[in-house]
């Protein structure tokens, strides 16, 4: 698809140079994880305890970073209505903008990753399965995230609404991505992983539909 | 073939308020309708409306004899529609902006220099949008009436921000595309030089006030 393709790319195209977005993701993601040793004192154990669970709520914040302007800055200047009038469905557009965001604020957490859980004292065997977990969790984040910036269109204070509308979504994902990964949890994470897997195939057509129903909604 | 559009008995609100009722237009392929009235009379939006963008509250469109919304992707593919904003991102050249917006169309350009010069923005190819004057921003959201062809034309004041050069090539855009069989629905305060066109004003169609009678 011609279409898909051109949003995509115009997308990355713009997060690229106005540099912004990603880069501040990645830098909120590490700078954040790296307040807890303050915080909860450095000792090994304790940190290397808690690891997993710093990692993805620090993810789960940094995606919401960006997440209001996914589709505000097209909806003010008009490139939402020329998208909508392209023969390129609204389910698709929701879905090439969700896999912006997320290859511009969700991969770059993924290489991050390790290295923010190894300076938390996070034992190196564990890491394969944690960014397994970030790889199939943070596309759903971004796919939820979708939802909650198309709702809020046009909305005054959107970020701030954007994050109280998806954040409770959210929970799920975490839980199971800290099972996951978690080297502590019982079994080896084959549930946990299915389940984040399920999410994502639950999210991919469902979350594209219902942002394209809001999009539709603040067209009008 | 042969297109036309017909509305009948339309109307429309915006929010809560009621903008106009019981208005209905004709237009045969090669026509032009002017759209006038005072701001906020309902001239977006009934090109919005034309669009495709929501619905109205009453009366409906014929698009070649079927009604819009049976098959509106069909529809909005053969048409343009230039809003008041230009959709330009700053970080864009103004030819990486035209190729996206014909790519989205789904009518990829081979060459972007063509539409580009025939809105007198070919010295302007590799410039950066935030760099446009807001006549030039204006152009460039018109050239993609010459990027691809379609047969309906909705332009809601194009000519704003024009100058006279650029007001002259816009209406002969719109009479060359007349003369090629296609339709026009654009509105303007500037009088436009176009030949036959019909004229439309709002004003004429208020909504019909209704009447609260409170009973006991």
């Amino acid at each position: 698809m011609v279409s898909f393709r051109a949003l995509l790319l115009r997308d990355l195209r713009l997060a690229f140079r106005q540099g912004g977005d990603g880069a501040m993701a990645v830098i909120f993601f590490v700078l954040a994880a790296l307040l807890f040793p303050f915080g909860l004192g450095p000792e090994p154990e304790a940190l290397a305890r808690d690891a997993v669970g710093i990692v993805w709520v620090m993810a789960l914040l940094a995606s919401l970073l960006a997440l209001d302007r996914l589709f505000q800055g097209d909806w003010e200047d008009g490139s939402l209505d020329l998208m909508a009038l392209s023969p390129l469905p609204l389910e698709l557009v929701v879905l090439a903008k969700a896999l912006g965001h997320w290859l511009v604020s969700g991969l770059p957490l993924l290489v991050a990753a390790p290295i923010v859980a190894s300076m938390l004292q996070f034992d190196a065997d564990g890491l394969p399965r944690l960014v397994l977990a970030l790889a199939l969790g943070t596309p759903t984040l971004s796919l939820l995230g979708a939802v909650g910036a198309a709702l809020t269109l046009g909305a005054r204070r959107a970020a701030v609404l954007v994050s109280l509308l998806v954040l409770p979504l959210e929970i799920p994902v975490l839980i199971f991505g800290v099972a996951a990964a978690d080297p502590a949890a019982i079994g080896d994470g084959t549930t946990q992983f299915m389940v984040l897997g399920a999410l994502l195939a639950l999210a991919l057509p469902l979350c594209p539909w219902a942002a394209a129903a809001a999009l539709r909604q603040a067209l009008e | 073939m042969i297109m036309r559009l017909v509305t009948e008995g339309l109307a429309a609100a915006r929010g809560e308020r009621a903008l106009f009722a019981g208005l209905g237009f004709a237009l045969e392929p090669g026509a032009a309708l002017v759209l006038t009235g005072p701001n906020g009379s309902g001239k977006s939006s009934l090109l919005r409306l034309l669009a495709g963008f929501g619905r109205p509250t009453a009366g409906r469109f014929l698009w070649d004899g079927q009604p819009l919304t049976d098959d509106l992707d069909a529809y909005r593919a053969q048409l343009h529609y230039v809003g008041h904003q230009e959709a330009l991102k700053p970080a864009l050249t103004v030819t990486e902006t035209l190729h996206f917006w014909a790519a989205l169309a789904e009518r990829p350009l081979t060459d972007a220099k063509v539409p580009l010069q025939a809105l007198g923005l070919g010295a302007k190819a590799a410039t950066p949008c935030r760099f446009l004057s807001s006549g030039q921003r204006r152009r460039l959201a018109l050239a993609r009436l010459v990027a691809w062809t379609a047969p309906l034309w909705l332009l809601d004041e194009p000519t704003v921000g024009l100058d006279d050069q650029a007001l002259e090539l816009v209406a002969g855009l719109i009479e060359r595309h007349r003369a090629g069989g296609g339709i026009v629905v654009l509105s303007t305060h500037q009088p436009l030089p176009l030949a036959g066109a019909q004229t439309l004003s709002l004003a004429d169609f208020p909504p019909k006030r209704v009447e609260v009678s409170v009973e006991w």
